[in-house]
């Protein structure tokens, strides 16, 4: 059940590549969270913008005992909203609404979980790798970004055992160009008998293309999808894709907010998905 | 304190009503608020059949509002009665059906149908939607038109009747008077004001439709002048919405006109502004010593504030 926090700035962490990871006081949406779930935060006191803002819960943030005190965002500067974050100090609140939306369901050994992230993509998987760790699950990060200094927050994922597979798009770390292509290798050479399950998070042409990937080699995908939203709850219909029922029926505007934002990668008619 | 209403033969307790368009179907909010609490739910707007809307982007934000373009996305009046309305019955929520037509047959038949369906307090109608093409707007767009759909629907139905009027017309007042003429046990406004935003980059709409409805506080002034208005010339009840944020805006809506208010692009700022409305409300009866809610309607003051010295 979605709660509204007035939360206070703990950190704000400013990272190259105009991004920032701000840490917030918020027990009770830390307490209920689910991986890959998402919070809708207003970014500024008054009527402009208007409107709140989604994001992935980046990180738990725990106190010593393991007990849940709050919630991490990965904000990246691309409007209004995101770059009054980017400014925001410490002791500042803001209304933070949240868990919300359909969380990833991590599997479980002998499967393992590949997840692919695209820039700010990155968001939803910390917390899906904590659950897959707390599963003994085998996990690799397929992570690409444009350039070395755009490549964030890597360690959080080796400490949990994550392998990590990196592509820039310069060449500047990892495999050169982008990440579909070590992905894709992979694939290839990953034996049948060995099931695996992907988890998709990017721009939407990447995640289009890793939805086909999968298709290809017979594997479950499930992608994070982002879109315009108006209120997360349902209420007013802005964040629709077109995707197929469950049951392989014909396609409808299906809300991200309560439906998603985690989709099989296969519901989705991602031809007329808009691209941002 | 008395804080209820009556339209027609319904009573609400409360004048707070979350708006059509604004609140899904009313069961997506029953986890953040009560919906029994409030005056009433006016669900999203229903045709008889299934519609899928608009393309994305279907929003966008604008200096203290948001444009709308969803095009009337949803269910169908009857999965509306299967699927949504036994929930909203358990939940005990005054529900008001928004009801859409491509036609004046269309309006009549949705309507037939929702009066015979147990839990339904009743019947809004969209003659005022600013982005679909066909039937809705040119209703209420029209003198007669109006007319014609509220006494079609007032004939068919013992349900409180209650047209939703665009502001995109020369004199929302009038289009007031046509509806109370025709039947109509209270009217509700204003729909959004058909807008435009376009990316200077791109020089393409921000929204897929191209045009769009404005909403929020940015309307709030407009729609408090034609409340006001149509207060002057009709004697049902007037449903008063556009930007309602805090529980001074709710009472400066009455203060002009409005006998109940509908909340709607706010509520996707604060899903829990009710309980906050409510308690402003209750605070401002308790600091001018007023029992009933309903004593302030139409109370605006305009006698001349002081003493015109201009000599013409």
């Amino acid at each position: 059940m979605p709660v509204d926090v007035d939360a206070a700035v703990v950190t704000n962490r400013r990272l190259p590549g105009d991004y920032n990871v701000i840490a917030f006081d918020a027990a009770a949406i830390a307490g209920s969270a689910r991986p890959g779930q998402f919070v809708m935060i207003k970014t500024s006191r008054g009527l402009d913008p208007l409107l709140r803002r989604p994001f992935s819960i980046f990180e738990l943030l725990r106190d010593r005992n393991g007990v849940p005190t709050g919630i991490s965002i990965f904000n990246k500067q691309v409007g209004a909203g995101t770059s009054m974050l980017a400014e925001i100090e410490p002791g500042a609140r803001l209304q933070i609404l949240g868990p919300l939306g359909r969380p990833f369901e991590p599997v479980g050994p002998p499967a393992a979980a590949w997840m692919i992230a695209g820039g700010v993509g990155l968001a939803p998987f910390v917390t899906l790798a904590e659950a897959l760790a707390a599963r003994r699950t085998r996990s690799r990060l397929f992570y690409g970004a444009r350039r070395a200094e755009e490549l964030h927050c890597i360690e959080l994922f080796e400490s949990l055992g994550v392998e990590i597979v990196l592509a820039t798009e310069d060449g500047t770390r990892g495999a050169h160009g982008r990440i579909t292509v070590p992905l894709e290798a992979a694939l290839r050479e990953r034996p049948l008998g060995e099931p695996v399950k992907l988890y998709v998070c990017g721009p939407t042409p990447m995640m289009r293309a890793c939805g086909a990937l999968s298709y290809t080699h017979g594997r479950a995908c499930d992608v994070s999808l982002e879109q315009v939203m108006g209120c997360g709850l349902g209420g007013c219909y802005s964040c629709v894709v077109p995707a197929r029922s469950r049951d392989g029926g014909p396609p409808h505007h299906t809300r991200t907010c309560i439906d998603g934002p985690v989709f099989d990668a296969q519901r989705v008619v991602w031809e007329s998905v808009s691209a941002h | 304190m008395d804080l209820s209403l009556r339209i027609g033969h319904l009573t609400l307790a409360n004048p707070l009503i979350a708006a059509s368009g604004c609140f899904g179907y009313g069961v997506e909010y029953s986890d953040v608020v009560d919906l029994a609490s409030l005056g009433g739910v006016a669900v999203k707007g229903l045709f008889l059949n299934e519609r899928e809307g608009h393309a994305p982007p279907r929003i966008v934000e604008t200096p203290s509002g948001m444009l709308n373009a969803i095009g009337l996305q949803g269910i169908g009046v009857h999965r509306f009665i299967a699927e949504r309305l036994p929930e909203l019955r358990q939940r005990h929520a005054t529900v008001i059906v928004n009801i859409c037509g491509t036609t004046l047959d269309e309006y009549v038949e949705v309507a037939r149908i929702l009066s015979d369906a147990e839990g339904v307090a009743a019947l809004e109608l969209n003659i005022s939607c600013p982005n679909i093409k066909e039937g809705g707007i040119t209703f209420g767009c029209s003198l007669p038109g109006t007319h014609a759909v509220v006494s079609a629907v007032r004939k068919v139905t013992t349900l409180p009747v209650i047209p939703k009027l665009t502001p995109n017309v020369t004199d929302v007042a009038s289009f007031a008077r046509a509806a109370e003429e025709a039947g109509a046990d209270a009217v509700s406004l204003v729909n959004t004001f058909l807008a435009m935003a376009i990316d200077v980059h791109t020089r393409r709409p921000k929204l897929s439709n191209i045009v769009g409805g404005l909403s929020g506080p940015a309307i709030r002034p407009i729609a408090v002048r034609m409340v006001y208005e149509c207060r002057r010339v009709v004697k049902i009840p007037i449903i008063g919405m556009g930007g309602i944020a805090t529980s001074d805006d709710v009472l400066e809506f009455m203060i002009a006109g409005a006998n109940a208010v509908q909340v709607g692009t706010m509520n996707f700022v604060d899903p829990f502004i009710w309980t906050k409305l409510m308690d402003g409300i209750r605070g401002y009866m308790d600091t001018h010593s007023l029992t009933r809610l309903q004593d302030v309607v139409g109370t605006v003051d305009t006698t001349a504030r002081q003493t015109a010295w201009i000599s013409s």
